[in-house]
Formats: C-alpha cells, structure tokens, sequence
C-alpha cells in the first residue's frame, strides 16, 4: 500500500522532470548531437533499470522490515511470461500469460 | 487548412496500430495505481500529468514499497532518459513552432509518435508546418488512448479483490517492454547483472539496490560493448 503524501511531490516530480526531458532538445533547435559515450550509456538504460526492477518484484517479497522468497507461483508465471515476451514480442500476450500462470497456480492447484 | 487537417488524419491513421500496445499500459498503470491505493482519479490524474507508462508503473511500485520520495523520482526519471535522445533526433523537423507550441508538442512525445513521425520524415518531403501537424496527429491519437485506457484501468482496478495480485502485472508488463531491447550479447549480460545484483543488494536501505542493479548492467554492459569491439 502507498501513502498518498507522497502522491503530489512525486507525481509533481516525476512530471516536471520528464517534461524538461522531452523539451530540452526540441527547444534549442541547432542539430545537437550527444556525445558517443553518453549515446552508448543511453543504451544500457533500459535494459539495465528494468531488470533491476523486474527480478526483485518476481523473487522477493517484502513486508515491513522483512524480506523473504515471494514464492515458486510467481518464478514460474514469470519465467512463462520471459519466454512469451521473447517468442511473440507482444505485450499482451506476455502480460496475459504470466497473470494466466499465476491465477493458474494459486486458484486450482 | 484542409492540407494540416489531411496530414493531422494520416498521423493519426499511420499510429492507430500502435495503440494495441498502448492500450494495456494505460489499463495497467490505472489498476495498478488504485490497488496500491489510490483514489481512482489520482490514478488518472498520474497519466495526464507524467504520461509515461513504465516512468508511473516504477513509481507506484516503489512507492507501495516505503521509498524515499528522492529514489522514486530519480528512478522514474532515469527511465526516460531516452526521451533526451527522441528529442534531439526530432527537435530539427519542429523548428517552425514558437517556443509555447513547442511544450506542448514536446509534452505529447512519445516512444511510437516519434518513431512513426521520423519514419514518415525521411519517407516523404513535406513542409515544416505540416511537420508539427503530422506529429499532432501521432501524438495526440496516442495521448486519448492512454488517457481513456487509464480510466478505464482505474475504474476496473477499484473492484478487484487483492487476492489477484494485480500488481504481479508491474513487472509482467516490465519484461514485456525490455525484451524487445535486449538486442545483442552485451545487453543479455547488462540485463543479468542488473537483475542479480538488484536482488543481491536487496537489503539496503532506501531502495538503493536498484540503483546498485541499474548501474552494475549499464557498467557491464558498457565494457562488454568494448571488449567485443576490440576482439
């Protein structure tokens, strides 16, 4: 559960941030190119961050000061979904396939 | 006239396909946001202000998780910094528009509005006014989907039992966007290391695994690029 006093200085935060983001560029016309490192820093963003925020979700389960094992139902409904996302590139596809898994396993089994 | 409305339609015929992956990340983040407790219109609200699907999903999950308001934000930002690359690239064909057009055409920016837009550029010679008008019709057909998608996940998630674990669908939807990305060996390396030493630094405080996770992949990654290069 979140606590909405943090709703407005993050979503104030969050949003002036990533406006600046998208206008920083568009506003000084001159053909700006970014340095090569940046650009292949740039890169590594996604799947970098990603990954760093997936495989904690999947594994670990935190509640208050504790951290433990989240359970097999949701590695395997995971795992499922890595490999749809990875045969199909659909978005869909593999977030529906790794909800299926899950009710699969905690409503039948 | 006629000519902008024309070019605005095409844009927004030449993106509707899109919305098939937009849609859901709307629904998303508007049940999300409400099953980790949000009022619904806040969960709306989040779209219209932030709008960026994987930026608001980060944010929701860190927040629920107790972290610092410094760390949501930071993260939330770093996963858009691709946006400084789409605005860069696209900033040369807006030159027309004054610089109150220009926050508004760059707070529509999106990942398939630019994509489609700088295709449709270099395919076809069309005039800077019809440029800006082009974009519109990408950006904004993306921007009422998501919205209206937004609400409709907001309104949905409000009735669904916590026993479904909803917010199982955060890095469900997650994986989904990175796959795609993963392209090349040193980007399966970064994606490993990130993720293992996410979990492996788990414990410390403020969430800073996942800035320890993120920054181990991008540093790997990195170095890997160059070794290959240098084989």
């Amino acid at each position: 559960m979140l606590d909405m006093s943090d709703y407005w200085p993050v979503v104030l935060g969050i949003g002036v941030g990533v406006f600046l983001i998208r206008y920083s560029f568009i506003l000084i016309i001159d053909k700006v190119t970014l340095p090569e490192m940046v650009q292949r820093m740039l890169r590594y963003i996604p799947a970098s961050v990603l990954p760093a925020l997936i495989v904690p979700a999947v594994l670990l389960h935190k509640d208050g000061g504790v951290t433990t094992f989240a359970g097999w139902d949701q590695l395997a409904a995971a795992l499922i979904a890595v490999l749809v996302a990875w045969k199909t590139r659909n978005m869909l596809a593999t977030i529906a396939s790794g909800m299926i898994v899950l009710w699969g396993i905690l409503f039948f089994l | 006239m006629t000519d902008r409305k024309s070019t605005f339609l095409q844009g927004a015929r030449d993106i509707s396909p899109i919305l098939a992956g937009v849609m859901p990340f709307g629904l998303i983040c508007g049940a999300v946001g409400v099953s980790e407790g949000m009022p619904e219109w806040a969960s709306s609200m989040m779209s219209v202000i932030v709008f960026a699907g994987a930026s608001q999903l980060a944010a929701i999950q860190l927040m629920s998780e107790n972290a610092s308001i410094a760390v949501v934000i930071l993260t939330g930002l770093i996963i858009n910094a691709r946006f400084f690359m789409y605005s860069a690239s696209i900033g040369p064909y807006l030159k027309g528009a004054s610089p109150l057009q220009k926050a508004g055409l760059a707070y529509l920016l999106t990942d398939g509005g630019y994509a489609v837009s700088v295709a449709h550029y270099l395919r076809s010679e069309t005039g800077s006014v019809n440029k800006v008008w082009y974009y519109l019709g990408t950006n904004v057909v993306i921007w009422v989907g998501y919205i209206f998608s937004t609400i409709i996940g907001a309104y949905v998630g409000a009735v669904i039992p916590p026993e479904w674990r909803l917010d199982f669908a955060v890095p469900l939807t997650f994986t989904a966007v990175v796959m795609p990305a993963i392209v090349d060996r040193p980007m399966v390396l970064a994606a490993l290391v990130s993720g293992g030493m996410a979990v492996a630094a788990s414990s410390l405080p403020y969430n800073l695994g996942l800035m320890v996770g993120a920054v181990s992949g991008m540093v790997v990654g990195y170095l890997a690029e160059r070794r290959l290069a240098n084989a």
